[in-house]
């Protein structure tokens, strides 16, 4: 096994043992950028020489004997959603293609705090607006499994550079499966934490109310040490939670005996592919195997959820998106005549196609006599959605679902069919709806070889409930197979 | 007059906090432009708002101090729009759960007491602002200066109660007095700490039914505010009986003109797009904490006129001289503390001490209310003359000195000693018979030439109340 395939603990391990040194792992992430990103185009801006540093000043603490934590010395991919000062960044988007940041979020931060070492910053959908990284500004990624496969989206750069080893771990955000149907889509663990559950500071805004950080990981264990690392209040997110950090990895046991799992009928009709529900209810009865109970629930507004997001999502976007207006920072059209002429100019050019398509759609949704219509009626259908979640959980611990209803489309599939590429979305929006917690863990493999995720979802702030039963699936599933790149 | 003119008033206040309203920037001003910025009030990408818990503070003071419901949940939200000088492209206001609601104030109209109802209070972030290069029109380029982006607001949006300029203005006044005296806010309407936007219509005499109103901006001074409300109640009236129909519109004034005009209309009017902030959580409130600030809040103005009336015995134009700046009327209330009688002491603040405090300023005063207090029971006490406490005054006020030193430095100590004075006068009446002799003739006027007289002769320190009592007295022989 190479270096650049391990995980975050078993190179821990390494690196305290003296067996190996940080700058290797991250010399061996570098080479594998080099052999494989031509194909994968995961990153948008590469910082070798600040890896290279990061890792060396690793080494030296290591060498006295100092650890900042699990992740000293490793090296992980950013989505280039997070603000890191001093290193450009795009949020996927010719509108900030000249943006240099001029300070750190806060998530950023804590892992500056760990050690982590800083590879690069990675390619996703425009604004975290997509399902398939292919409203990049700059260039689609490819699945590392099926080139010619999208890799899911929006942190679809995250997920592939993780497949692919071009980084040991990730970060993403998810605003309505922005993490979870690309993990799912690359064979690799993707968390969506409770929303407040992590700082939101430094992180370039979406949806507020929706958008939320979490990890990409090669397995359950990797996403508690992560989510570990991220997690906790901070005085400069106003919805971040004043709730304690539980230990995560030292949670994993694996122990579901006793537990209810259930399974909402309203995930797994049509338009679910046979053989992503194959593989699904088999990972539901390995789970069953481990001695959980699997009841049925009922979740009757799902069919509604995409619809809300539609609305609320781009609602809060087009105010969101309102600062980019070529005033203060990004990118300005230069030869305007006057002020509107500018702000016109500025955002047709600087904004992709389905960046536009969402900051109309939320303009609309908020004008004078269509709030009510709109906007107002996708809250009272949020509140009834959360409603239906907090009912469930009355019945369940956790609820399983598949995390998208089929394995990575190919590249250009859907690109010209915005609701068919909403609806890629169906199983992991409600989530984000309802601001619980959920995981996606690689559960199997089509017959064409693309992983297929399940997808658990939990109470909010119950991670710790939620890594576990994945945790427990993970030890019955056994390893999941490298992906052939 | 056959029409009522019908006025509400969008009065926004600048709070006197030290930070801003959602993040930790100074808001201290005349700053070069965009020193007091970071990337939360420069509207970075990534950035989130947290509330200045002072803010909320201030603006539960100014609620109770106007008889607001004080909501236990409130929220915020988003105004959008697109200007340069809003760096988020939305303020962050209040929209339909404000903090403070359903209040009034009263007012002084046509001699009687007025109740004006306030709608609500709510708390808003200031934008920046812009500076053109070379005139307005022709200007080649324009900056845009942040300092003062999010500094801390508050709307305070009145019922349409008012039916005067007069009234207007007046109502204008009591609210600057409350936010003077809660000081929470300088009360600056020329330097934009406090700016008004006026709702008015005019409707026929004893009509329930409300005209269509014109929104005019651009008042900021209280006699800009009168003239331009005048000028809009006219405009309206003309056109009212000339057969036409107002227009619900934007209008400025102009100060120079002393005229609206026409900024844009009900279709050019901004679509806000008001939805509730998503960075913030919604405000409670602690009921403890209002009971606290209540019972901390300071006396207004209105119970100062009142007491100083009633308690102290002073006129009505004394008591409103006295507390038409809140410094002014705390100093004056030290020195009467000190012992003095109210009316000695209002006499002395209400001239010498304001008309310095014009010239100069309230920070320039070095003197003491204990010094004041000195100053005043020295006339009292006939040490020194009035005219000599007059530059005591002005020296202490300056300096800080004590006044018994400056007296003695300067030597105004007044003569009183009786023998001393009689020989003074004794030798003016010898040297001035034909006066004596007219003044014995019936011309009494010439007293005053003669206590003239003695207090050259000593310098005018001799105490003319003894001067007099002496030259009646020998004159009468």
């Amino acid at each position: 096994m190479k270096l650049y395939q391990e995980t975050i603990y078993s190179l821990h391990d390494k690196l305290k043992a003296g067996e190996i040194t940080s700058r290797q792992i991250t010399e061996s992430v570098l080479e594998r950028i080099d052999a494989v990103d031509e194909k994968v185009r995961a990153f948008i801006t590469r910082m070798d020489e600040l890896a290279l540093q990061m890792a060396d000043d690793a080494d030296k603490r290591f060498r006295k004997g100092e650890f900042l934590g699990f992740l000293d010395g490793i090296p992980v991919a950013l989505k280039d959603i997070f603000l890191t000062e001093g290193i450009p960044t795009t949020c996927g988007s010719r509108i900030l293609e000249n943006f240099v940041a001029p300070y750190d979020g806060t998530a950023v931060s804590q892992l500056k705090n760990e050690g982590a070492v800083f590879i690069h910053k990675v390619n996703m959908d425009e604004f975290a607006m997509g399902s398939s990284a292919e409203n990049s500004g700059f260039f689609p990624t490819h699945n590392p499994w099926d080139l010619d496969r999208v890799p899911g989206g929006s942190s679809g750069g995250s997920a592939a550079a993780v497949a692919a080893g071009e980084a040991i771990f990730a970060l993403g955000t998810d605003t309505g499966g922005s993490i979870r149907q690309p993990a799912s889509h690359c064979g690799v663990v993707g968390i969506k934490p409770t929303y407040g559950r992590v700082s939101r500071y430094g992180v370039i805004a979406f949806a507020s109310s929706l958008d939320q950080v979490g990890p990409i990981t090669k397995d359950v264990m990797d996403g508690a040490i992560l989510l570990k690392a991220i997690s906790g209040r901070d005085p400069a997110d106003s919805t971040s939670a004043d709730i304690p950090v539980p230990d995560y990895p030292s949670l994993l046991t694996g122990d579901v005996k006793g537990m209810k799992a259930g399974l909402p009928a309203e995930y797994f009709e049509e338009g679910l592919d046979p053989e992503v529900e194959e593989i699904v209810r088999k990972a539901v009865s390995d789970l069953e195997k481990r001695g959980m109970e699997i009841v049925p629930v009922s979740l009757p507004s799902t069919k509604y959820a995409v619809a809300t997001y539609y609305i609320i999502a781009p609602a809060e976007a087009s105010s969101n998106l309102a600062r980019y207006d070529g005033v203060r920072f990004g990118v300005r059209y230069p030869d305007a005549k006057g002020l509107t002429e500018m702000y016109m100019k500025t955002r047709s050019q600087g904004f992709g196609p389905e960046v536009q398509r969402r900051i109309m759609l939320g303009t609309f949704a908020l004008s004078a006599g269509y709030y009510d219509a709109y906007y107002g009626k996708a809250q009272r259908v949020r509140t009834i959605i959360r409603r239906e979640f907090d009912e469930a959980f009355t019945k369940a611990d956790v609820i399983l679902s598949p995390t998208a209803p089929t394995p990575a489309f190919p590249i250009g599939e859907k690109v010209d069919d915005p609701l068919q590429m909403y609806l890629t979305d169906i199983c992991t929006i409600p989530v984000n709806i309802a601001g619980v917690a959920a995981i996606s863990v690689p559960s199997g493999l089509t017959n064409s070889g693309l992983p297929v995720g399940l997808h658990v979802i939990s109470p909010p702030f119950t991670e710790d409930l939620l890594l576990n039963v994945a945790y427990a699936y993970e030890q019955e599933r056994g390893v999941f197979p490298q992906c052939p790149l | 007059m056959k029409y009522e003119p019908v006025i509400g008033l969008e009065v926004h206040a600048q709070l006197k906090t030290n930070s801003k309203i959602f993040c930790g920037c100074s808001t201290e001003f005349g700053k070069d432009p965009n020193v007091n910025t970071c990337p939360v009030c420069l509207g970075l990408p990534g950035v989130l708002p947290v509330l200045n818990r002072k803010v909320v503070e201030y603006t539960i003071m100014m609620g109770l101090a106007t008889h607001c419901r004080i909501a236990q949940e409130s929220i915020f939200a988003r105004k959008n729009y697109f200007y340069p000088d809003l760096p988020k492209g939305y303020q962050i206001s209040q929209y339909e759960e404000p903090l403070c609601a359903d209040g009034w104030v009263e007012i002084r109209s046509n001699g009687s007491s007025k109740r004006i109802g306030i709608t609500r209070i709510h708390m808003e972030e200031d934008a920046g602002k812009l500076v053109h290069e070379g005139a307005f029109d022709a200007s080649k380029a324009s900056f845009v200066d942040l300092n003062r982006a999010c500094v801390p607001l508050i709307e305070i949006v009145s019922e349409p109660d008012l039916r005067s300029a007069k009234d207007a203005s007046e109502y204008m006044q009591t609210l600057r007095d409350i936010l003077v005296y809660l000081d929470i806010c300088d009360g600056n309407m020329e330097e934009g700490s406090l700016r008004c936007d006026a709702n008015v219509s005019v409707m026929p005499r004893g009509s329930d039914t409300f005209g269509t109103r014109a929104e005019i901006k651009n008042m900021n001074s209280f006699r800009f505010l009168q003239q331009a409300i005048e000028y809009e109640i006219d405009r309206q009236i003309d056109i009212l009986e000339s057969g036409g129909e107002v227009v619900q519109e934007t209008r400025l004034f102009d100060s120079d003109k002393g005229v609206t005009s026409s900024m844009r209309g009900k279709e050019e009017a901004h679509d806000y797009r008001y939805f509730p902030e998503p960075d913030l959580v919604p405000l409670r409130i602690d009921q403890e904490w209002v009971e606290e600030l209540s019972v901390k809040l300071p006396e207004l103005r209105d119970a100062r006129i009142d007491r100083y009336v009633t308690d102290m015995g002073l006129p009505e134009y004394d008591a409103e001289v006295l507390t038409s700046d809140r410094p002014v009327a705390d100093f004056f209330e030290a020195v009467v503390n000190k012992g003095t009688k109210p009316k000695s002491a209002s006499n002395w603040v209400m001239g010498e001490f304001i008309r310095i405090v014009k010239e100069k300023g309230m920070d320039s005063a070095r003197i003491t209310p204990e010094q004041l207090a000195r100053i005043i029971s020295l006339v009292e006490e006939a040490t020194i003359s009035g005219s000599a406490a007059k530059k005591v005054f002005e020296d202490v006020f300056a300096t800080g000195k004590d006044p018994d030193g400056v007296v003695k430095e300067k030597g105004l100590a007044q003569v009183s000693d009786e023998d001393a004075i009689r020989a003074e006068v004794k030798k003016i009446l010898k040297n001035h018979p034909d006066e004596v002799a007219q003044f014995r003739g019936g011309r009494e006027k010439v007293l005053g030439f003669f206590v003239g007289q003695v207090m050259k002769a000593t310098k005018g320190k001799a105490n003319p109340k003894v001067v007099n009592k002496i030259l009646r007295e020998l004159l009468a022989e």
